[in-house]
This record gives C-alpha cells, structure tokens and sequence, in this order.
C-alpha cells in the first residue's frame, strides 16, 4: 500500500468544518517546542526534541511512533504530568504549566487520559462505581451527593455500554475490553473537552478493540470531544483520526491529512512504517515494495548527528549525517488549495526518482 | 467470579489470565462478609480468637485475680504446675511463690500497654512519612531517610539504657523509646512501597484528575501498603516486647512490682532448669500471641485484595499451587 | 477421539506435526474446565500453520501441550501428538528432552523472561550443542556464533559475552530464535513471536523466521492474534474460538471467504476494511468463560446467525471445500450473504 498514487484528493470522509484550521479561534491544543529529557550527564536521555503538535477542536490527531519515539512522554506533558524543560503548551490559549490552585484544577477537568493497560490504571481494590467516581472526590461541586453520584455512574456506565450492576464489581471480575471501558467512563467523568488516549487498545482482543474503537468514536458525535491518539497500529490510526503525527525519536518527522500520509508520506521512516506494517491482504504475492529498514532505533542516549533517521534510512547521504534536515511544507501557504504537509527530509519522497 | 486456577496458572500462559474474565459472569454484589471468609480459613480464625483472648485478658484479667500476682507465699515456692492447688495452682508458683497464673494474667495487660501503644505510634508516624517522603522524592525522601539511618545507626537498646538512666523508667518512657526506635523499620518500607507504587499508572491516572497528593496516597498508596506494613508491624510486636524484657531484666523497664511477660521470662531465666515454668509459660504466651497476630496479618493481606480474596474461600491444599514451569524449558 | 494405539509409521504424508483430538483440562476451584477441547492439525515441513484466536482460546494451552510445558494445574487427557512419527505424548520425560531441539523447539514471546538473566547469552546458545551433540565448550561456542550470525547478530563474537538484558528486544528475540533453530528441529513453534516488538523490527523478524524455514525445512506454528501476521507470513490457518477450533483451511481462501460467522466478524473489525467514520462492523460481547462454554455452540451468544440448533447440538468440523473445514451449522448460509 505504499504507492496508492493518484489517490483523489477527494475529501468525502471529511468531517464538515474541522477541517479549515485557518479558521479564527486558536487551536484546542497547541504544543510548541517542548524539550525533555531525563537524568544527568552521559545518561541524558532525550526524550522530546523540539516537538511541535497542533490540535483542533472536535479533531483528533492520530500519534505514530514506534517505542522510545517519545510519544508517551508527550502525552505526560500535555496531561501536565510532566514538565517540560524547555517550549510551550497551550491549551485553549492558556499555558497550564502557569496555573495553580482553583485554576490549575478547573483545567485539569478539561483535559483527561485513557491509559494503555486497563489493568494497571485500575485500583484493583475499588469497585467500578468508586473509580469512575473518583474524579468528583477532588471536583465535589460536578457530583455533591451521593444520589447524584450514583445516577452519574449509571449514565456513564451505559454511555461506555456496560450495564448498572457493574457498578458493584471490581476490576478483576471483568474482561480487558469492559475494564477499558471503564478506563474511558473515568476520562469522561469530568467531561472534558480533550481526552488523550495512549494505545486505548493495544492490549485489546481484536474482536473486542473494535467494539472500544466504536465506543470512543460515538462519544466524539455525541460529546463533541477531541482526541490524541497515540498507537503503534498504523490501521486503528488511519480509520481514527483526522491528522497524523509521526514521531522518530523524540522528534516529530511529519505531519499532515491522514490521508496525505499514508498515501503519499513525505518521510522514507513514515513509508517504511507504512511498508512493515502487516495488512490482511490475502491475494497471494507479496508486496513488491516492501521496504526493510536495517538495524533498530537508535538509542536515546546517543542520538545520531545531523538526520536521527539516517542511520536506517536507504536515502541518506552525506548531507544528513552534517545537517538536521529541516521542514518542508507541501500545500498550506505554498499551495493554498491543499491541506500543508509537513516532514523532516533532505530528500523527501515523491519528489527525485525513489531509491532502491 | 473470577477463576482462580488461572490465575495461579496465569503467570506461564499468559492467556489463561484472561480466560478467567469474561461478560457471563454473574453479577456479584458484594463481597463475601469477612467473618465468613475468616470462618473458612482455620488457621487465621484460632489465631483471632487468641488474639481476642489476649486482649480480654489484658483488659479485664485484673479486676478477678486481685492481688494475687503480687501476694508471697514462701511455703509454696517453685511448685510445678498441678491440679492439687486451686484454680491459681495450674500453672505453678515462682520462687516467692507467687500464682505463675495470676501474674500471666497481670502481665498481659503491661505488655500490651507498651507493646501496643509502641508499636502502633512507630506504625503510624514512620508509614507515614515514609509514604509521603516515597511518594515525593527529591529531598523530603533525602531527609526522611538519612533520619532513619541516623536513629538506625545506633543501637536502640543503647539509646534506651541512656535516656532511661537520665529520665525515671515509666511505663510512657519506654513506649516513647520503643516508638522512636522502631520508626526506621516502617519508614523504610512504606516508602519503598510507596515509591513503586508512585510510578503506577492508576496514581497517574488519579493526578489527572488533580487530586492533591495527600488524597492520592491515602486512598491508592495507603490501602496496598498498609497489609506489608501490618506485616511488619506484627513482627515487631514480637521485638517490641523482647525489648521490653531486655530493658526490664537491666532494671531500666518495667519495676516491680509491676509485672511484663519479658520481665518474667528475664527474672524465671536463672530457673530454667529447676523451674522451667516460671519462664517458659510467658515465653509460650509471647509466641503464641505474635505468631496468632502474624497469622491474621497474613489473613488480613489476601482478606483486603479483592483480586486475591477467592483464595480464601479455597480448601487450604490449593493455596499455593502456584506451579512452576518444569524446568528444561527451551531446547 | 480416540488416539491411536499405534505410533504412525513415520510420517505419513510427509506431517512434520500431527495432532489430534487433543483435548486439555484445567483443574480449578469450581470443576475441571476444558481449555482445549478436541483440536486436531497437522504441517508438514517447510509449511507454517497459524494457529490463531483471541487471548483465553486455548491456542497457547495447545503449543505448551504439544511442547509438554503445561502448567500442573493442565493436563492432557486426550488425543496424540506425534512429531515426525513420534506421539511426544507418550515418551518418558528422558526421551521427551531427547526430542525438545532436533524435534521441536519453541520460541517464546518475551524474550527477557526467556533467556538466562545471569548467564552470558553465548554460554546459553551453546548449551543445547553440549546437551545434544556432546561438543567440547570450545566447539559448542564457535557453532554459537556461527548461529548469533545467522540470525543477524552484529559483532557475534564479542556480543557472546554480553548478558540478554544488554540487548534490545529484537536482539533478545533474534537469540531466542538462534537457540530454538540451534538443533535443526523438525517443528517450531512461535509463541507470539513479534507482539512485544515494533512494526519495523516486527518485519525483520518474520523475515529472518521465512528464511531460516527455507533454509532449514521446518514446520513452523505461529501462534498469534494478529490476522495481519497470519495473512502475511502464513500458509494454512486454524482458527480458535474458547477451546474449539472452529475453521481450518489455507490462509488465503478462509481470509477471502470465511465459512464461520466468528472468523468473518475478526475479519471485518479489523479497522483497515472500515469505512473511516463508520463504527467498525464489531463482534457483541465477550468471549465465553471457560467454566461456562455452552453446550451447543460455543460461539452462540456472539453470532448473528445463531438459532435454536446452535444451542442444543454442537456443530462438528466439517468440509466446506478442498482442504477446509469449518463447525457451523450455517456455514453454506454465510458463504452466500
């Protein structure tokens, strides 16, 4: 699927007018140069390099990276579980990390997170109705008695499709996808306006992951919120989101329409991601165009010069190992008609003859 | 209903742990009362009944045997423990033959007056700045901790024989001491458990909501440390009051006429082998209470997990069948 | 089913692997529960078969029966297993270690857990050489880099005397895969091979295993969830559902024209033949619990064709066509919706 070329530009499955992201209001979400990086000296490990994300409302921003890409980190960061060294994070115009007290908890409903392992974000000891519920045990005035507690827990549990008397249950009486739903009734307890969701359903059973993928996508219809998804599945990604970030090392190597990246990715990692990925095509050859990368990631501790990706990349000359590439932009102000595409290439895709 | 021989089986098939979870289930209320649950393991339900006992004794013993515990009556020192002399003669008399019965039972109230208050002070102040400095880090879980090296670094009996010589030896002092000296034990683990639990992704999954750290760790650190601690505290128990008896048999802790089971094992030591009665039933009351609040602790630990309660209600054999792989397992 | 009082004369049709009716039962508190209830299979060398399902299907409890690393708590209590000829089900635990290597191996999903934390990783390739061949430790160390180059190992002869956790996980899973082929065995089974990894490596893995599999003639049994890696890198497939398994064929014609409503729910939930902002076409509800499959049709409470029939017979495997097989009673019904 790597060169679905003349793929129209149609945007049928757009959804009205998220789209126009040139549009007044400032962007939902809006994170700009964030750096961060763990330990001292030789074991530095970088883990954000000068990321840039945008989010608009009602949108949600699909995040591809494979492990150690500093996707997770990013999420801590605009949950505000950790604090970036160095760059900004505005969320609805306002920097979070400068909010204290009756402000910093007012944003804090806003934002909320759906974790990876539905197992391990549980308290084991506390039964279903308790831990959706205890979001209102810091925000007292969303639920103050407990009558209304309890007609919240059944909204939201039916909300996540789950029925009242699971309300009574503790996590290890139910299976991986219920306990995920659970996970979600939580994040929407407070009923923000973004939920981040890291790998929602990589622990998931196939069958189930499909009925969690549903779940959130309803609740984007009816509640109007916006997501980052972060995964490591290329094919949950593509039917998720609007737009799609792809992350190599902690920094952020393109971005754009989902459609645009994954039919035409700028950046040869985002194509050989694309290639690796393994699809249900059945009709017997084998893709010609399968590209394999050589080695692995390289280590966070010890970061190639110049391009990070050039150490695997079949492109890469010189040139990349002397300068960082920087961005280029397809559509956007260049070419107004079209979406802007974004990577960081020196020689990206689609533009010189491909190599081998 | 969860199954449990998944789950003891989960740990080498890794799909077996999920093979126990699904929609079907009945919907279970609540869970099982404890006093049920402690009906069905034997063991644990003896050790409370002993445990209670103790506690009975301790708090009403006195008001039936008078004073006996103290009253001398040199015509019958060092009797062994017989039927012939009354209800107060079962278990003998000491050298001044005083009722072996009645000061047991005059005993196990000053031993739980300092045991329990010592224990449950040192339980309370060094969990809790052990959680709070583990949850933390950074530099309170540097103070906190270089503190319980500092009071670990020297011997607490040491420490007791000083400030017992310069202050009276009361009952309060000696609590105090005890406390102070074994803080470290639970400082430590309570932030160990609570610095592995910090990085959990539920606390995380709490701080989004903003929950204040305080909230965090009294309702997500606290609950899953506390069996470990309660563990502990039930060994220390055991310490605690060989302490006491230490400091008694130096002449620094309990006075007579006042009684401890430590003291009586001390003072019935030099009788061993005429009397052996005189130290050994104390001894065996000490035991037998430690272990009994051990065994319950051990209870306690799976009674509170609901992930681990259902193994409660299994005969006794299956508890631990937490089979290993055999051992030739890759070619 | 019975198993069969007599070994089959070597090989009969050339099956590397045979199993049949096997059946596997797990002692728990509530009762014997079946995890395996009569599967039966069989690849022959240089062929791979997915044995594929959703976590708690019993398809791990199949390959560490078949490899004879059942928990205590399992148990085997019917059918046969026979590598090349051999039923392992059968031999004393001194000829069962006689076959683990040159007849069959497995390679396990987590690497780290796999591997010898405290031992040099080239002590740990090099045991199976002295085990089973009797080669001297210098012997025995040289074949282990020979296989660490194999199995693209960069610096093998210097990476011998690293431990496993100073490699990275598509390292630590090339060993794995090093020591499992170390002997040349008939049939190997990969446990999840490539779940811990990422998408890249993930490739490079399944690459190095179709390599290795020409190279060598195995018969490999890749046990996954992920019908991606089946679609790609397998020849036939078994699909299993709570214990049962419910369709058999070649990958490609069950993935193009699924007989068992389960399989064609799999299919269709995978979010890449979705329409992007249409809910996925999901399979309701959750698995059954194994203390509670029903007696009919396992798959009954989750099915859009279920009827009376699927709750009171159990539907057998049977034929739908050269070399498939499926255990629906609607299963020519499906072909035509």
């Amino acid at each position: 699927m790597s060169e679905i070329s003349g793929a129209p530009v149609t945007e049928t499955t757009a959804t009205g007018p998220r789209r126009d992201s040139s549009a007044g209001s400032p962007p939902l979400l809006e994170v700009s140069g964030i750096t961060k990086s763990f330990g001292h000296g030789r074991r530095r490990l970088t883990a954000l390099d000068g990321v840039d994300v945008r989010l608009e409302r009602g949108e949600t921003l699909g995040l591809v990276g494979e492990s150690g890409c500093g996707k997770s980190t990013l999420a801590r960061v605009v949950l505000g579980l950790e604090r970036p060294d160095a760059g900004t994070v505005r969320f609805d115009g306002t920097d979070p990390f400068t909010l204290k007290g009756k402000e910093l908890l007012a944003w804090r409903r806003r934002v909320q997170m759906v974790f990876q392992d539905p197992f391990a974000s549980l308290n084991a000891r506390m039964s279903a109705a308790d831990l959706i519920g205890e979001p209102w045990r810091t925000h007292r005035d969303i639920a103050p008695t407990a009558k209304d507690r309890e007609r919240r827990v059944r909204e939201l549990l039916s909300l996540v499709g789950l029925r009242d008397s699971d309300a009574h249950r503790y996590p290890n009486e139910f299976s991986g996808g219920q306990r995920q739903r659970i996970g979600i009734a939580r994040a929407l307890a407070l009923d923000p306006d973004l939920i981040v969701c890291d790998e929602p359903v990589s622990a998931l059973d196939l069958s189930v992951q499909a009925q969690v993928l549903n779940v959130l996508s309803e609740l984007r219809e009816r509640l109007g919120v916006s997501y980052v998804f972060i995964s490591h599945d290329l094919s949950v990604v593509r039917h998720v989101s609007d737009r799609v970030t792809v992350m190599y090392l902690g920094k952020v190597i393109e971005h754009g329409l989902t459609e645009d990246v994954f039919d035409r990715p700028l950046h040869p990692y985002t194509a050989a991601l694309m290639s690796a990925a393994p699809t249900l095509d059945v009709s017997g050859e084998t893709r010609d165009e399968e590209i394999q990368l050589r080695g692995e990631i390289p280590s966070p501790f010890d970061i190639p010069s110049g391009c990070r990706f050039r150490t695997r990349c079949w492109k890469s000359e010189a040139q990349c190992a002397e300068h960082a590439p920087l961005a280029i932009t397809r559509g956007g102000a260049a070419d107004p008609g079209r979406e802007p595409h974004e990577a960081l290439c020196h020689f990206p895709l689609g533009t010189g003859p491909r190599g081998a | 209903m969860t199954d449990p021989a998944d789950r003891s089986s989960g740990d080498t098939t890794p799909e077996a742990t999920s093979v126990a979870t699904p929609e079907a289930a009945s919907p279970r209320t609540r869970p099982p009362r404890w006093w049920l649950l402690l009906g069905r393991d034997r063991g644990a339900a003896v050790a409370a009944v002993i445990l209670g006992l103790v506690f009975l004794i301790a708090l009403v013993g006195r008001l039936f045997i008078g004073d006996r515990a103290i009253r001398q009556d040199l015509k019958a020192s060092l009797r062994p423990p017989s039927f012939d002399h009354g209800f107060y003669g079962l278990l003998g008399t000491d050298v001044l033959g005083r009722s072996v019965l009645a000061r047991l039972i005059e005993a196990a109230g000053t031993t739980l007056y300092v045991a329990v208050p010592a224990v449950l002070c040192s339980l309370l102040i060094g969990s809790a700045l052990g959680m709070w400095a583990g949850y933390h880090g950074g530099w309170r879980e540097n103070i906190a901790m270089r503190t319980a090296d500092v009071i670990l670094s020297f011997p607490s009996l040491l420490i007791a024989v000083v400030v017992l010589y310069v202050f009276s030896p009361s009952a309060l002092n000696i609590v105090l001491i005890l406390a102070v000296a074994r803080i470290p034990v639970y400082l430590r683990t309570a932030r160990a458990e609570s610095a592995e639990l910090r990085s959990r992704l539920f606390v995380d999954a709490a701080r989004t909501f903003g929950t204040p750290s305080r909230n965090i760790i009294y309702r997500h650190i606290l609950p899953i440390a506390l069996p470990t601690l309660l563990t502990v505290a039930t060994l220390d128990f055991c310490f605690v009051m060989l302490t006491e008896s230490s400091l008694s048999f130096l002449g620094i802790g309990i006075q007579p006429p006042d009684v401890s089971w430590g003291l009586m094992v001390a003072q019935g030591r030099q009788y061993l082998q005429t009397a052996w009665w005189i130290a050994v039933l104390p001894g065996i009351a000490i035991v037998l209470t430690t272990v009994s609040a051990t065994v319950l602790a051990a209870w306690v630990r799976l009674a509170t997990d609901p992930a681990q309660r259902w193994r409660l209600t299994l005969p006794k054999k299956r508890r631990g069948a937490r089979a290993a792989v055999s051992p030739e397992v890759i070619a | 089913m019975k198993p069969s009082t007599l070994p089959a004369p070597a090989a009969a049709e050339g099956a590397a692997l045979e199993v049949e009716g096997l059946r596997v039962e797990l002692r728990t508190p509530s009762g014997t529960v079946r995890a395996v209830d009569d599967v039966s299979f069989s690849v022959r060398k240089g062929r791979t078969l997915a044995l594929l399902g959703e976590s708690g299907c019993g398809k791990s409890m199949t390959a560490l029966s078949i490899a004879g690393l059942l928990d205590p708590v399992a148990e085997v209590t019917e059918g046969s297993v026979r590598v090349s000829g051999t039923d392992v089900l059968r031999l004393s635990p001194a000829g069962r270690r006689k076959l683990a290597g040159p007849g069959l191996s497995i390679v396990f999903q987590d690497a780290l857990t796999a591997l010898n934390p405290v031992q040099p990783v080239g002590r740990q390739l090099a045991e199976p050489f002295r085990i089973h061949r009797g080669l001297s430790r210098r012997e025995a160390k040289e074949k282990a880099i020979e296989l660490m180059t194999r199995v693209g190992i960069p610096e093998p002869r210097l990476r011998a005397r690293s431990y496993p956790h100073q490699f990275s996980g598509g390292m630590r899973q090339r060993l794995l895969i090093a020591m499992a082929v170390a002997l040349d065995p008939d049939v190997l089974i990969a446990d999840e091979p490539t779940t811990a990894l990422d998408v890249t490596v993930q490739a490079q893995i399944m690459r190095l295993l179709r390599d290795l599999q020409t190279e060598r003639d195995m018969a490999i049994v890749l046990i996954t969830h992920d019908l991606a890696v089946v679609a790609q890198r397998a020849d036939d497939v078994v699909v299993m559902y709570a214990g049962n398994v419910v369709e058999t064929g070649p990958v490609h014609e069950v993935f193009a024209h699924p007989r068992h409503p389960y399989t064609k729910g799999l299919l269709d939930s995978v979010p890449e033949h979705a329409v992007r902002g249409r809910p996925l076409p999901a399979v309701p509800g959750s698995p059954p619990e194994l203390s509670a499959v029903p007696s009919g049709c396992v798959f009954q409470a989750r099915c859009p064709l279920a009827q009376e029939r699927c709750a009171q017979e159990r539907p057998h495997l049977v034929s739908v066509g050269a070399s498939r097989s499926a255990a629906c009673h609607f299963s020519e019904e499906l072909d035509r919706v």
